[in-house]
């Protein structure tokens, strides 16, 4: 609010970015991530006489994966700007990662002139063209009137229904051109009408269902986040006594230390939620959307289940899996309803006793080898050093994996990863962002030693705000995912994936005034995370780990999820 | 299978292009497609016919189409009572002497010769898909030069048939 009293004094004639701006603000963004360029010049000349808080990553992919960051923890959408052409081309991937995963961002870009798109010219690309399929819907504004509409209905489209990326294209004599526009109050959007509350004899076939079921499960997704529906979730469980398996976007959606929890589900999944997962005759998919890392090969996923499936997006429904009781709607507003519906718990103890037994018997488990750190103690350190508190952002890799099985969480929005894209170079950045929506949390970027690598300008920006996001490399000197892929199957031939000239993180880190760490044993560890992952200060620990260890339990790629291998002998 | 599918779009630009970018994207086979605008100016009409593999497939195709924010509505007609047309051009080789043999081919499907040179003729008819096929195919013959197809486009009819109107199976009648 006050940003906008003193916006609107500065303001004589606006122009076309002086709309856009006046519009953010009427939005309620206080924060936006971006980078100038010149046909951004008429934007960030409008930004620089408002209050707007603007993060100024050193590369386009570290604001959007902050963007990123900042969208999944704080549940608002992430704001972007960058220029045309090589400024809208760099923000690609971030624009894909957040389709994948559902995240709400609105990315501006320049474009040139109106008078030159199409002609080749200088810093011209054609984004519209370019982000159509990775987006949830772009645009590119034709005239100044159009901006608050369009910028009104980008918000609009990106937070509702399923989140996803909205990109506005903006060409640059549009944003400097100086015009009267008026702001609408309301939206039309015809063919957008998500649809948010369940059918209820859908929903009563559902609790029917539930009642009837031998052996029923609930595989919760990232859906339960989104739309908050976590409370509802364990009320039902709770009321319900059926055990729940999560996906890994969904992580955080029921508390990890619940009896009826069976772990992550998938390819590095726990033994007992994959088994439930197949043995189950009915199977309740809340928002989760069947993806193949996690059903394994079709033809044995839970086959022997009647599948009901609740998603806000009705096209997700019969996609992968065919599913007899489909109900689209918000997750929450289905588990309330399904609330109402339920009465007595199903009779289900010799199926929940097995399931635990499984969960018991085997557990996830690695080796410790001598004289090397593994890595899943270092997550299990962390873990513990923070009391399972943290917020934690991933790369992607076996850091990934490892991170997801060994820091189990409590509560939803402390998990940030890239899952359906599955982006290195994801992690550093979109810790950033989790720190800005997040400032008193602990923030620990676990980030492996080659995505780092693909992302680390971005310490410039700890370096500049101080933002206090705990570093924590696994180092293991390759890229590990893809070495133990050619360690299992492609003969041990290590094509590339070996790369044991990095540089000295420490160094590095200090040359950003960043205080950096090398870590070896375990008694360093302890020493180094009790001393630094406490205080509001900003730290690197570069973490060597045990280079050969694999990422275990596995669904072995074109397998089924019942035939696990690495599973606790 | 082939289905015929129907949808109002917002008569915008790059419409046409989120509808085949997503079609290919999500390795859709496309045989025709028509565009044009509809009684309200801002609206226009696509009429898809698509070669998919099973009910299950049209069904996702459908969902993703209307999942397009400028997608306003979709049918798949296929089952439906419809009205479904495409006017097709052929170029045909002909000298004075089979002028007349071609005139009276193409006379029963009430199609119309349109431009006549010195060695050819060019024919438009418009029908549904079969019977546009039927008189290319007694064209052929006579060799055909060029050939354009504007691709189907269809909507229901304005009286459906009610489910007690069906006749029911049977193997006797």
């Amino acid at each position: 609010m006050q940003a906008k009293a003193k916006y609107e004094q500065t303001v004589a004639s606006q122009t076309g970015a002086d709309v856009l701006m006046q519009t953010l603000i009427d939005e309620g963004v206080d924060l936006v991530f971006g980078y100038p360029g010149g046909a951004v010049l008429p934007i960030y000349d409008a930004l620089y006489k408002t209050d707007l808080r603007h993060i100024l990553p050193r590369h386009e992919q570290g604001a959007i994966h902050a963007a990123e960051g900042y969208a999944r923890i704080s549940g608002k959408p992430g704001v972007v700007i960058g220029t045309s052409g090589p400024g809208a081309t760099n923000l690609i991937t971030g624009i894909a990662d957040a389709m994948m995963d559902s995240l709400p961002l609105v990315v501006f870009t320049g474009q040139v002139a109106r008078g030159v798109i199409g002609t080749d010219a200088f810093q011209e690309a054609d984004v519209t063209g370019i982000t159509t399929p990775i987006t949830k819907h772009n645009y590119q504004i034709q005239e100044l009137k159009d901006i608050p509409r369009v910028v009104k209905e980008a918000f609009h489209i990106a937070t509702t229904g399923r989140p996803g990326p909205v990109v506005v294209d903006i060409p640059k004599d549009i944003s400097g051109e100086i015009g009267e526009v008026d702001y609408p109050e309301t939206i039309h959007l015809p063919g957008y009408q998500p649809n948010y509350m369940p059918n209820l004899l859908q929903v009563r076939k559902l609790a029917e269902a539930m009642r009837e079921a031998k052996r029923p499960v609930i595989l919760a997704g990232a859906g339960i986040i989104h739309s908050g529906a976590h409370k509802a979730l364990l009320e039902l469980v709770e009321r319900q006594g059926i055990p729940v398996v999560h996906t890994l976007l969904g992580l955080g959606g029921f508390p990890a230390e619940h009896e009826l929890f069976l772990g992550m589900a998938g390819m590095h999944g726990t033994y007992a939620a994959n088994m439930a997962l197949y043995e189950a005759d009915l199977l309740i998919n809340i928002g989760a959307r069947f993806d193949d890392r996690l059903t394994g090969d079709l033809q044995h996923f839970a086959k022997k289940a009647v599948v009901a499936h609740i998603d806000i997006d009705p096209a997700e429904i019969g996609k992968n899996v065919q599913t007899h009781i489909p109900i689209v709607a918000d997750a929450k507003f289905t588990i309330e309803a399904l609330l109402d519906e339920v009465t007595t718990p199903p009779e289900i103890n010799e199926w929940v006793f097995r399931l635990k037994q499984d969960r018991i018997e085997k557990p996830l488990w690695y080796r410790k080898q001598p004289k090397v750190m593994a890595p899943q103690y270092l997550i299990e350190k962390l873990h513990q050093e923070t009391n399972g508190e943290a917020i934690v952002v991933t790369d992607v890799g076996q850091h990934q994996m490892w991170a997801a099985q060994y820091y189990p969480f409590s509560k939803p929005k402390k998990w940030v990863t890239s899952g359906g894209l599955g982006t290195m170079g994801f992690g550093f950045p979109a810790a950033i962002g989790a720190q800005l929506a997040a400032p008193d949390d602990t923030v620990i970027a676990v980030v492996g030693d080659g995505g780092f690598q693909m992302t680390l300008q971005e310490l410039s920006v700890l370096q500049e705000l101080r933002l206090p996001v705990k570093i924590v490399i696994v180092n293991n000197q390759s890229l590990g995912m893809v070495r133990q892929w050619q360690t299992s199957f492609y003969g041990g031939r290590h094509s590339q994936s070996l790369i044991p000239v990095q540089p000295d993180f420490v160094k590095l880190a200090e040359t950003y005034d960043i205080r950096g760490y090398r870590v070896e044993t375990e008694e360093e560890l302890q020493e180094v995370l009790s001393a630094t992952l406490h205080d509001r200060e900003p730290v690197l620990i570069d973490c060597r780990v045990n280079a050969e260890e694999m990422v275990t339990p596995m669904v072995a790629p074109g397998t089924g999820i019942h035939e696990m291998i690495g599973v606790k002998p | 299978m082939k289905r015929i599918v129907t949808a109002l779009v917002n008569n915008q630009s790059g419409v046409l292009n989120r509808v085949t970018g997503l079609m290919s994207k999500r390795r859709f086979n496309i045989e025709s497609i028509s565009v044009g605008r509809t009684e309200t100016d801002d609206i226009s009409r696509m009429t898809f016919v698509v070669d998919v593999e099973d009910e299950a497939q049209c069904e996702q195709l459908i969902k993703q189409l209307h999942k397009q924010i400028d997608v306003l509505k979709v049918w798949d007609i296929t089952d439906q009572a419809i009205v479904a047309r495409e006017l097709v051009l052929i170029k045909v080789l002909s000298n004075p002497q089979i002028r007349t043999e071609i005139n009276g081919i193409v006379d029963p499907f009430r199609a119309s010769i349109i431009d006549v040179s010195r060695d050819s003729l060019t024919v438009q008819v418009t029908g549904d898909s079969e019977k546009v096929d039927a008189l290319i195919e007694l064209l052929r013959p006579y060799g055909i030069k060029e050939l354009a197809r504007t691709g189907l486009t269809a909507f229901p009819r304005g009286q459906q048939r009610q489910v007690t109107e069906m006749k029911p199976y049977s193997l006797i009648k």
